[in-house]
């Protein structure tokens, strides 16, 4: 032992004696205090648990509405009430289940599913077991506050959009928040509010959508209230302004109809989007409530995919719409020179290959093109030129135009999941199929086959772009969005005006693929595009089902130089028309659509009072309608002018 | 050797109250959980006791004098760790309290109420008197001193309080004079005066302390805070009545109206579903625990086990009284747990080991 212990070891017998009587007046003192609480003043602390239930009920905060760039209501909120269950006696709630989940007409088996999934909430929250009360349902709560205390009503604002899936895709819709975006958030979600889904209501979530109030109530064993302790005000959404033309989406979204495809009108000299419909799509209003399983799964799993949005998302091959980007390279890199000319006979070989030209399978018409220059090939779409002059050019000078003109980069639209497209390269073939590069595929590339792909918004920008000298502006859709991105890709002044005389002569000119779609009075420009989705092979294999449809194309613009208004169409759909006869007509529509209100507005016709904005119930005859009325005119058109077939 | 204890020598009466008393606590723990986010925690405070339970006998098989004579590299340890977690540990709630350990946090504050309880009975078993002269009184509240301040500086004033009674206990026991004794428990009621009066506690208190202070004397002005805390569990014992609502029926504690309730206001739980029958019940077997503790402090060996057990005996009763007062809206909120019923891992390591040093010490009795 390093220190002996206490010689003396004597313990203080009389002082643990006193320890032990401190102890037993301690008890007792603690007990005496139990005494005072428990019995003598019982009742009254009894009285008090049974007031002290405090209830948190939320005050939904409206969200923002969204209107068009003169100011019209596109997205509103509408009343609506939210059925509650009040949760606070887990025995009346079990009991009550039945007799709930039959009166409003529910599965009893989703209601045990929501409690299970809330049960981490403290007992006193309520939840939503009904987003949408019918008024059956409000009668049956309104008659049952007696025996069915836990059912309460909640006074909330819901999502209305224009119906019928108008401007569907570009407005996106609204939900239950998810688990993920809960984490995501930093706590500024909690379960059970309604975010932001796609399109702009992700996009512009934040200001969108306000803060929640609270109201913090005491009610009484029945639930009722008593007494109203705090309430914290909610804060509303903030409403934005889009750069959308409702007079032009209406136009756009009749013209397309219900084809399949997609819609894109933007002012290149901003960058502002005008006009975007895709189709399908589904009806945003039926998200604004609550989805049910079966119907999220049914638009999930359609095979025409109604929850993507074409218009930023379908990566398709752009066919000749991309003979511009090798002319423009043509003429930048004068390789071949401006004075080329090619000989089509319907064919050409390449590296011991035959490529046909589209003339070669037209059922109307030649089948051969003759010898032409640049002009004339990008007014007739002749394959063979632009298969000559991509050999000459190489796969390394396409891809470079293709990457500078945007292709295979996203635009930047404000648009959540908006895709990149592809430009294939010598590199890109190097690290995705580690091979090199076959030069037969240069071929198909310089006509916007093979592996290029581009969505309709960039065909847009890229056009529209080439047409203002190279000057790209990033595509949006939010009215005062900041800083909006630039590209600026010089070209020479040459190139652009032979490029745009080409185009405006595929519309003006006879031979051109677009003659059909002449405007009096509007330099109405352009390039169509058929895209093929499988090889000719393939498709006499298979004959003509309807999903071997080609992708028609046609990106039109107007006026000829710096244009105000580009169009660019994607129709999807059977009946052997190529880009420039299903696709066309829908940008001339939307082109002539942007004049007619221009020159009623330098007229002084459209005015304050004429462009009230719309309320979103007083539906436009606008979507889904089919497109008859308004293309009758063309059709006729069609017959004075027959429109050449092309490939 | 000395060492010979067989298993009878074991007190198994106190093991007997110690069971009694986990298991009010993990039932309540369970009723207070379950159906909430918490749900098995019940399960988690089984685990800790299991491995209390072993740390326990580990503690008893090793001669306490050999752990003694270690006082002062422990107190060393202890001195180091508290000024380690003060500059590297792991910030909860606003205080740095914890470490890291075998993925698990714990809070070294409960290790060195442990080795303070060893520590002074040491220092007190030297004092070869029946009376304690005021050099040594003074020496022993600078041994105290040092690891109280640390402690406060965390800050966790509850725990720094437990030092207090253990010292003046343990001093009490070593022939602390009367005179002594009348000049700390005056100096102590000016300290609690201090507290309770505004001018001074601004200086002395941190703001949460002070609000906590202020809410305890006027708790209607405080519906939020720790007022609140304090009103809804005086309301879940009152409504409790004689009889209580019932297992698992508590509405204030189902309806989380009790704050922390599976924690340091599981009492008020208890009391609410069990009512003033279970409330006696409950502080029974603590008051059987606390008379089993001096008996063995009086049949110890010698000086040396003595204070070691009745180091523990104060610790134990400082925190069921801070506890149990509180829960009754008697003591301002302070965060010390119910020793044994409040969950907590760290906490509940602590009180067996402490019974560990209480079984070495019945273990040797007899030994020579």
């Amino acid at each position: 032992m390093s220190f002996s212990f206490g010689s003396d070891n004597r313990l203080p017998q009389q002082r643990l004696a006193v320890a032990s009587y401190i102890i037993v007046g301690m008890i007792g003192v603690l007990l005496l205090g139990f005494w005072k609480l428990q019995v003598i003043d019982s009742d009254q602390y009894g009285q008090m648990a049974e007031r002290n239930r405090v209830r948190s009920i939320p005050i939904i905060a409206p969200r923002g509405r969204m209107l068009d760039r003169d100011g019209r209501v596109l997205v509103d909120n509408r009343p609506s009430f939210s059925v509650l269950l009040l949760r606070d006696d887990p025995t009346l709630v079990e009991k009550s289940l039945a007799p709930v989940a039959d009166g409003l007409g529910l599965s009893i088996d989703d209601l045990h599913d929501q409690l299970d999934a809330t049960k981490a909430l403290p007992k006193f929250q309520p939840i939503v077991i009904k987003p949408e009360a019918t008024p059956a349902d409000v009668a049956f709560i309104e008659s049952h506050r007696a025996d069915l205390p836990v059912l309460e009503m909640l006074s909330v604002s819901r999502r209305r959009y224009i119906p019928g899936g108008f401007m569907g895709h570009a407005s996106g819709y609204v939900g239950e928040v998810s688990e993920q975006q809960i984490e995501a958030s930093n706590g500024k979600l909690r379960p059970g509010d309604v975010v932001g889904k796609a399109g702009l209501e992700r996009q512009y979530n934040d200001i969108l959508m306000g803060t929640d109030g609270m109201r913090r109530v005491i009610v009484n064993s029945v639930g009722k209230e008593v007494d109203h302790l705090t309430q914290q005000d909610p804060i509303p959404g903030k409403q934005i302004q889009l750069t959308i033309d409702y007079d032009l989406q209406v136009v756009a979204e009749q013209s397309l109809g219900a084809r399949p495809g997609a819609v894109v009108a933007l002012d290149p000299r901003t960058g502002e989007i005008l006009a975007m419909v895709s189709r399908p799509t589904p009806d945003p209003n039926d998200f604004a409530v609550r989805i049910s399983k079966e119907e999220w799964k049914q638009l999930n799993e359609d095979e025409l995919r109604p929850l993507f949005n074409r218009a930023v998302q379908a990566q398709l091959a752009p066919g000749s719409v991309f003979k511009i980007v090798t002319a423009t390279a043509m003429l930048e890199d004068h390789n071949p020179p401006e004075s080329f000319a090619t000989y089509c006979p319907g064919y050409g070989t390449f590296y011991g290959r035959q490529f046909k030209c589209w003339v070669a399978s037209s059922k109307k018409g030649p089948t051969s093109h003759g010898t032409l220059t640049l002009h004339d090939a990008i007014l007739k779409s002749c394959d063979v030129f632009f298969y000559t002059a991509g050999m000459k050019l190489g796969i390394d000078r396409l891809s470079y135009y293709g990457d500078k003109f945007g292709i295979g980069h996203k635009t930047g639209i404000d648009l959540p999941s908006e895709e990149a497209g592809l430009m294939p390269s010598e590199q890109w073939v190097e690290r995705a199929f580690h091979r090199k590069w076959y030069a037969g595929e240069t071929i198909s590339v310089a006509i916007g086959q093979g592996a290029v792909t581009t969505t309709p918004v960039q065909l847009a920008r890229l056009i529209g772009g080439i047409a203002s000298g190279g000057v790209f502006k990033q595509p949006h859709l939010r009215k005062d969005l900041q800083n909006v991105g630039e590209e600026r890709v010089p070209l020479s002044e040459p190139t652009v005006e032979k490029i745009t005389e080409a185009m405006y002569g595929v519309v003006n000119e006879p031979g051109g693929t677009g003659t059909a779609l002449k405007i009096k009075d509007v330099e109405l420009s352009g390039k169509s595009g058929t895209a093929q989705v499988i090889g000719y092979s393939t498709r006499a294999k298979f004959g003509k089902q309807k999903r071997f449809d080609d992708n028609g194309w046609f990106v039109g613009y107007a006026p000829r130089r710096n244009p105000e208004i580009v169009v660019a169409v994607l129709v999807q759909e059977g009946g052997g028309l190529h880009g420039g006869e299903s696709a066309g007509p829908v940008a001339r529509d939307v082109v002539k659509a942007y004049y007619d209100k221009k020159n009623k507005k330098l007229q002084g016709e459209v005015t304050a009072e004429n462009s009230k904005p719309v309320p979103p119930n007083g539906t436009p005859a606008a979507a889904l309608v089919p497109r008859t009325a308004v293309v009758k005119e063309e059709e006729s058109a069609v017959h004075t002018a027959p429109a050449r077939n092309e490939r | 050797m000395r060492d010979a204890p067989g298993t009878r020598d074991y007190d198994w009466w106190l093991l007997a109250i110690l069971a009694a008393i986990c298991a009010l606590g993990v039932l309540e723990i369970y009723s207070a959980t379950h159906g909430s986010s918490l749900a098995g925690m019940h399960m988690k405070q089984l685990r800790w006791l299991a491995v209390g339970a072993i740390l326990m006998f580990v503690l008893s098989r090793v001669d306490y004098h050999l752990i003694m004579d270690q006082s002062l590299i422990l107190y060393l340890v202890c001195i180091a760790a508290l000024i380690a977690v003060l500059l590297l540990g792991n910030s909860r709630f606003g205080a740095k309290r914890w470490i890291p350990l075998m993925g698990q946090m714990f809070q070294v504050s409960e290790l060195a109420k442990l080795i303070i309880i060893i520590v002074l009975a040491r220092f007190f078993t030297e004092v070869r008197s029946d009376k304690l002269d005021l050099r040594d009184l003074i020496k022993a509240g600078l041994l105290v001193g040092v690891p109280l301040v640390l402690i406060l500086k965390q800050p966790d004033l509850g725990t720094a309080l437990v030092l207090v009674p253990l010292l003046f206990v343990g001093a009490f026991l070593a022939g602390l004079q009367w005179q002594h004794m009348a000049a700390i428990v005056l100096v102590g009621a000016m300290l609690v005066g201090a507290v309770f009066y505004p001018p001074v506690s601004k200086k002395i208190l941190k703001p949460y302390q002070r609000e906590r202070i202020t809410s305890f004397l006027h708790p209607e002005e405080d519906a939020k805070g720790s007022g609140y805390q304090l009103l809804q569990s005086k309301i879940a014992v009152g409504s409790g009545g004689f009889w209580g609502k019932g297992f698992g029926n508590g509405s204030q504690n189902q309806l989380g109206y009790i704050p922390v309730r599976y924690s340091d206001f599981i009492m008020s739980a208890w009391a609410e579903e069990q009512g003033f029958k279970g409330v006696l019940l409950a502080l029974g077997l603590y008051m059987a625990l606390l008379l089993r503790l001096v008996q063995n402090a009086q049949r110890a060996k010698d000086r040396a086990g003595m204070f070691l057990v009745m180091g523990v005996a104060a610790t134990l009763g400082f925190h069921i009284l801070v506890n149990v007062a509180m829960v009754i809206g008697a003591m301002p909120v302070t965060g010390i747990p119910l020793p044994l019923m409040s969950y907590g891992g760290s906490a509940t390591l602590f009180v067996f080991m402490a019974i560990g040093l209480v079984m070495n010490v019945r273990l040797r009795r007899f030994v020579n």
